[in-house]
């Protein structure tokens, strides 16, 4: 009589909608509009355990939810870390969030960067804008265990010098001579003395074995499309590249509609994808 | 006459009994909700006595037209669908989720307790047992807890269809008009000459607890004979028809296809298929603070994917035409659908054809989508390949 689909009762089930409340612990400026905060939990609870590329719902009391992915290192789950840009009422709110300001977290939600098949390979990320958080815990999971990728390369452009985020440790990273992380933007003023243009000037330039590379690329959707090309132009194909998409991302579990693309619900089968498994969707407008 | 219903068995509940029938469901601790006749047209509302139920009514359904008309007799279920489905119940299209209030520099989410009457649904036709079936993997899937226990709870009576209205296609959508879900009970009004009888197929334990007191027979094979040529009648009359046969690759590989301009030019994005579809789960959530600040509630709605916003990422819609929408909805409900939850999301109720306000005609289109897409058609689009 029970019908074939039916999930298990509801007082077996933890309510999917309820946000945790955790502490803002530390809150970073980052750029004129974006900050990084470092939220523990409220609460006994036990640590949160993501893996690279994940998001979580960010909640602002009485103010809303958004999608935010997680900026932190998943070797260090006690706290939780989140780089905000803000962009409405609940990114705002969330951004002037202090230290001591309680705020929920629902979580952690959809695909990872799929840093087991990049094992033995070597490693390109490309970021654009905000595209380097949701990258970043990837790139501290490859450095904390080195030895078992190959080459790491690192391609980070933003709009102009002042909007680069993780300012200090982008240049930590840019000493290191175990990988090369370039940054490049597309307008400089004077002070600037790195590279002027986008990322996918970068990417001829880039020293790795195409057909025995992994690209992970996150940043704005026409950049993404441009950096493939880069890549095919390169050497690699397309099932090589995985990329992080945007939609509009509600509920995270696969039911308020609002992000699909095609037949997929990004929250829930993204927002990390094979870039050949969703090339067909990217390339029709107003998908 | 009266014996105790078994699971399985075939019985004859006539028409003077249905009140005790009605009772029966009461009695088991349910709040029965079924047709109602309400501002000229056939809803679902509570139904306290037989005479709520629309008695000796018809409704006359076409493409963009609802009519309410008198019946040449007193069936109480004469009709097909109207503009309520049972998602009402089981996913309100306005619910509250949570409520927290702040606690020690804190806050205290407390989920939204479960305190309804167990509800009977009296009249599911076969194809609203499909979108039930449908509603159930989707909410299951992503395990949402009011859904599940809403759900749990519920008594289906299921009411075969004895005509098929103009706008119906459940054959096509291989929902119905037969009962063949699982369900607790399923009836079928059967009227000859001066004889009004219900044949009553018990589906559950369940089922069988609401009837101890209701007078039933066992059915003859005549009996049983006549209520199948009613179904059989229904079948016969579908008012429209959809060749299923590959429409999800029909649909997903032919985002350029110029029907789609065509189509966009007549619809008015105003959501009314959505609504009135037994299957659309989108929805929005909203937070309502009081003015004090220190307590919210989460309500959540049903949401469209053709309002304007429904897309935005930061402010600008991914799907700003309403031609993209249109192709969204149609795609995924007959194509994508099948991706996502291994079936169409249609059933074939014909609920959008009825109620869309310009007469749009998902089997026409789906129809025209089949038709190689022609240099000659005209397109408005300019993104649009021939």
């Amino acid at each position: 009589m029970a019908a074939r689909s039916l999930p298990p009762a509801a007082e077996e089930m933890p309510s999917p909608w309820a946000p945790v409340p955790f502490r803002v612990a530390q809150r970073t400026a980052e750029t004129s509009d974006t900050v990084t905060l470092v939220l523990t939990p409220a609460r006994d609870a036990p640590e949160f355990p993501f893996a690279p590329g994940q998001f979580n719902m960010l909640y602002a009391f009485g103010v809303g939810e958004a999608a935010i992915s997680i900026s932190g290192d998943p070797a260090a789950p006690g706290s939780l870390v989140h780089t905000v840009r803000t962009a409405g009422k609940v990114s705002g709110a969330l951004a002037a969030a202090g230290p001591g300001t309680i705020v929920g977290v629902r979580g952690p939600y959809g695909s990872a960067w799929p840093l087991a098949a990049a094992e033995g390979k070597d490693v390109v990320l490309v970021a654009g804008g905000l595209g380097l958080p949701p990258l970043r815990p990837a790139l501290y999971t490859m450095l904390a265990d080195r030895g078992k990728f190959g080459r790491i390369e690192v391609i980070y452009g933003a709009r102009t010098p002042k909007d680069l985020v993780f300012y200090r440790q982008v240049q930590e990273w840019r000493a290191r001579t175990d990988l090369r992380f370039q940054t490049t933007v597309d307008a400089a003023d004077r002070s600037w003395y790195g590279d002027v243009g986008l990322v996918t000037a970068r990417v001829p330039d880039l020293r790795v074995d195409p057909a025995n590379t992994v690209a992970f690329l996150c940043g704005p959707e026409v950049m993404l499309k441009f950096t493939v090309q880069a890549l095919v132009a390169k050497g690699m194909t397309e099932d090589q590249v995985y990329v992080s998409l945007e939609r509009n991302m509600k509920c995270a579990i696969g039911l308020c509609g609002h992000c699909q693309l095609g037949p997929e619900f990004v929250c829930r089968d993204g927002p990390v994808f094979r870039y050949s498994d969703v090339r067909r969707y990217l390339t029709v407008r107003e998908l | 006459m009266t014996e105790s219903a078994q699971v399985g068995g075939r019985y004859v509940l006539d028409r003077a009994d249905f009140p005790a029938f009605l009772d029966g469901m009461r009695a088991a601790g349910y709040r029965v909700v079924g047709p109602t006749v309400r501002d000229r047209a056939i809803v679902y509302g509570e139904v306290r006595a037989v005479t709520d139920l629309p008695i000796g009514w018809t409704d006359r359904q076409e493409a963009g037209q609802y009519r309410l008309e008198r019946r040449s007799d007193e069936a109480l279920f004469g009709y097909n669908v109207g503009p309520h489905s049972w998602k009402k119940y089981l996913f309100p299209a306005h619910e509250r989720l949570w409520t927290a209030t702040t606690t020690d520099g804190s806050f205290e989410v407390r989920p939204e307790p479960d305190d309804a009457t167990p509800l009977a649904f009296l009249g599911v036709r076969a194809c609203e047992l499909a979108a039930i079936r449908v509603q159930d993997r989707v909410f299951g899937l992503a395990g949402d807890p009011t859904y599940a226990r809403r759900r749990r709870s519920v008594l289906r009576v299921a009411v075969e269809c004895g005509q098929a209205g103009r706008t119906c296609f459940c054959v096509s959508m291989g929902t119905g008009p037969a009962v063949h879900d699982e369900v607790d009970l399923a009836l079928t009004e059967v009227l000859e000459g001066d004889r009004h009888y219900f044949l009553l197929h018990v589906g559950s334990d369940r089922g069988a607890r609401v009837l101890t007191d209701v007078p039933l027979r066992p059915a003859s094979p005549v009996e049983e004979g006549a209520a199948a040529d009613r179904v059989a009648s229904a079948a016969a009359s579908m008012g429209r028809s959809l060749t299923t046969t590959g429409i999800r690759d029909v649909l997903v590989n032919q985002p350029d296809h110029p029907r789609w301009a065509i189509v966009a030019r007549r619809c008015l994005a105003c959501t009314n298929c959505t609504m009135a579809c037994p299957t659309c789960f989108c929805q929005s959530t909203e937070e309502v603070p009081d003015l004090s600040g220190e307590k919210v509630e989460r309500w959540r709605r049903w949401d469209s994917c053709f309002n304007s916003q429904f897309s935005a990422v930061h402010g600008t819609s991914v799907r700003q035409s309403t031609q993209s929408r249109y192709r969204q909805w149609l795609t995924h409900k007959f194509g994508t659908w099948h991706d996502q939850f291994g079936e169409s999301g249609c059933v074939g109720c014909g609920r959008c054809i009825t109620w869309c306000p310009v007469g749009i005609d998902v089997t026409e289109e789906a129809a025209a989508l089949r038709e190689p897409a022609r240099p000659t058609v005209p397109s408005a689009s300019k993104g649009t390949t021939p």
